[in-house]
């Protein structure tokens, strides 16, 4: 009996979590004459809405590319300043050391919006609007406070002997550094890696708001912004079929890496 | 990272003389300085001078002036005066609606976020056989980006939506009113809970089963075990979830954006209504929506972490200990 209402709770979890999920997959694969079908299954298979997609007048193809130098460019950015900082918060000693996590943790408080502002007007001021440093800039200082914080957990956790020895052993601390710290922290850097990019790929406001030629935006700043055929109609079969696009790469990464990624959401929460 | 050399080296391995030690000490400042100014300049220029800049910018307003005979648009102190207009007026009944509707997302979202978070943990903490699977489809909703995860609800609450269908209703959820916000907490609630469930799950694989066996042998049933032993000892790390889910909502923008729509009513947060502003290109009063929106925010979290109690960077507080004496051994 137990048993029983065991896998109906997982099947109740899974359910909840993947059925509009699943919506957005079979609504993509309609034809586009069967839009408002409601059953449950696309009849029959179509991949027009795909091929919509990537029409070239939506330069969806562009937006992806896009995307995927925005968000790159801001993972190895936000990687290479939050690795240094996160190893001098774990593992060097000084005074004000908790109050400058706290201050790093603290700025990732403050709403979007106040620094979307007070950017944009700058950002036209020095001619960046429409540029791809006006996106990557602003996520870095988004993505920076999270991957710090995790990363700094990570270090903690490594040994402090390994780096004591190398050093005893006639290392400097920079070598001792690249030698043993960073192949230790690989596995902590590649998930925060992770959840930066993701946090970098699904940023909106930004995006949005500093970019208003077409073949600048981002893949979810594009999609939002596809219009159909006629003046007011959502082109739902397309949109959803281009968030296929957009999404079923991450949740592919989130099935294959999905043991570091819950330890990168919870390393921070839990310890 | 090849500058700091043999004074360094004289930090990890203890100098056999005082004043070695305190020269170490220096020099591991600077160093420790030096490492983390990359973190801090960034900081400072993606957050620190837009708050500043923003702040300074809600006190001056946009103006035509005239200057030698001709008319040019200039900015002019104009001190509280946008801070007061946004009460007054129109201007004021659109920030309260704005300010209401953040409260109400924040309120209902995160109190059923927890709740369904919570249940999803305690379900996935039974599971023997396919909890990977399991927390593998709880991250899906998580992955799915906000934007569009408000066009996927957009498109389940259409009037002949799939919501509808089931429901066997025709409610116009995405017109306005009562029901768009009731679309905006649902998706909000999908696409958040899991990630308090997992958090959650996480503070429950910490408890030691044989606290449970014991309680058992006492006679507990199993609603005292959840309320006298899993609820407080999975507190602390609900309290960060949760405390992190409070702040993300209250800024909460391209979901209403993009589910509802602008200047939706029923669904404007304090974050649209800056952006609308700033959009029409006054920026004085936008950044002064900005910056109580802010102020907002800090005020809630501080209440939180003082009623809650949580711990937020408390690791690195008992670290702080035991990290000393692994330097100094």
């Amino acid at each position: 009996m137990k048993r029983v209402l065991n896998y109906a709770g997982l099947a109740f979890v899974a359910v909840f979590c993947l059925a509009p999920f699943y919506w957005m997959v079979v609504s993509a694969f309609r034809r586009p004459q069967d839009q408002f079908d409601s059953s449950p299954w696309p009849a029959p298979w179509s991949t027009e809405n795909l091929r919509a997609v990537f029409d070239p007048d939506n330069m969806f193809g562009r937006a992806l590319a896009n995307s995927l130098l925005v968000a790159g460019v801001t993972t190895a950015l936000t990687l290479l300043v939050a690795v240094f900082t996160a190893y001098t918060l774990a593992r060097l000693d000084f005074r004000f050391k908790n109050a400058v996590l706290g201050v790093i943790v603290a700025t990732s408080m403050f709403p979007g919006i106040s620094q979307v502002v007070p950017l944009l007007k700058l950002f036209i001021d020095i001619d960046w609007i429409n540029t791809y440093q006006a996106m990557i800039v602003p996520s870095l200082g988004f993505a920076l406070p999270l991957a710090v914080w995790n990363l700094t957990v990570f270090f903690r956790q490594l040994p402090f002997e390994l780096e004591q020895a190398a050093m005893t052993d006639g290392c400097t601390r920079g070598e001792a550094f690249r030698k043993i710290i960073i192949p230790l922290a690989a596995p902590g850097v590649f998930t925060t890696a992770i959840l930066v990019f993701f946090m970098a790929w699904n940023e909106f406001i930004i995006a949005f708001s500093m970019v208003n030629e077409k073949s600048m935006q981002t893949a979810t700043v594009a999609i939002a912004k596809f219009t159909g055929m006629r003046g007011f109609d959502q082109p739902f079969g397309t949109q959803m079929a281009a968030a296929v696009v957009v999404t079923v790469p991450l949740v592919i990464v989130v099935l294959v890496f999905q043991r570091r990624i819950v330890v990168g959401l919870t390393a921070g929460g839990v310890k | 990272m090849a500058t700091p050399t043999t004074t360094e080296t004289a930090t990890a391995v203890p100098g056999p003389g005082a004043k070695a030690r305190g020269q170490g000490a220096r020099s591991s400042r600077r160093f420790a300085l030096l490492l983390l100014s990359p973190t801090f300049l960034v900081l400072a220029l993606i957050v620190g001078y837009p708050v500043l800049a923003g702040i300074r910018q809600s006190l001056y307003n946009k103006d035509e002036v005239l200057v030698d005979g001709f008319v040019t648009e200039g900015e002019r102190f104009v001190g509280l005066d946008n801070y007061t207009a946004l009460f007054r007026g129109e201007r004021g009944d659109a920030f309260w609606n704005a300010f209401f509707n953040t409260s109400f997302f924040t309120a209902t979202a995160v109190v059923l976020e927890t709740v369904i978070g919570v249940c999803l943990a305690l379900i996935m903490h039974q599971a023997l056989r396919g909890r990977g699977l399991v927390r593998a489809s709880v991250l899906v909703p998580w992955a799915v980006p906000t934007a569009m995860s408000g066009l996927l609800w957009r498109w389940i609450f259409q009037p002949d939506g799939v919501a509808n269908t089931l429901l066997h209703q025709e409610i116009l959820w995405t017109a306005d009113g009562w029901q768009s916000k009731v679309a905006v907490i649902i998706a909000e609630v999908w696409k958040t809970s899991p990630f308090i469930g997992l958090l959650a799950l996480a503070g429950l694989q910490m408890i030691p089963q044989d606290v449970y066996e014991a309680a058992r042998v006492d006679g507990a049933s199993a609603w005292q075990q959840f309320r006298r032993i899993t609820l407080p000892l999975i507190k602390p790390a609900l309290a960060v979830a949760v405390l992190f889910r409070l702040l993300d909502t209250l800024r909460m923008f391209d979901l209403p954006f993009v589910l509802i729509g602008a200047n939706k009513e029923s669904v404007e947060t304090l974050s649209m209504l800056a952006w609308s502003e700033a959009g029409n290109l006054r920026y004085g009063v936008a950044t002064a929506y900005a910056t109580l929106l802010f102020v907002y925010i800090a005020l809630i979290a501080y209440a939180f972490i003082k009623l809650a109690g949580a711990d937020v960077i408390g690791e690195a507080r008992v670290r702080k200990t035991t990290g000393k004496k692994g330097a100094k051994a």
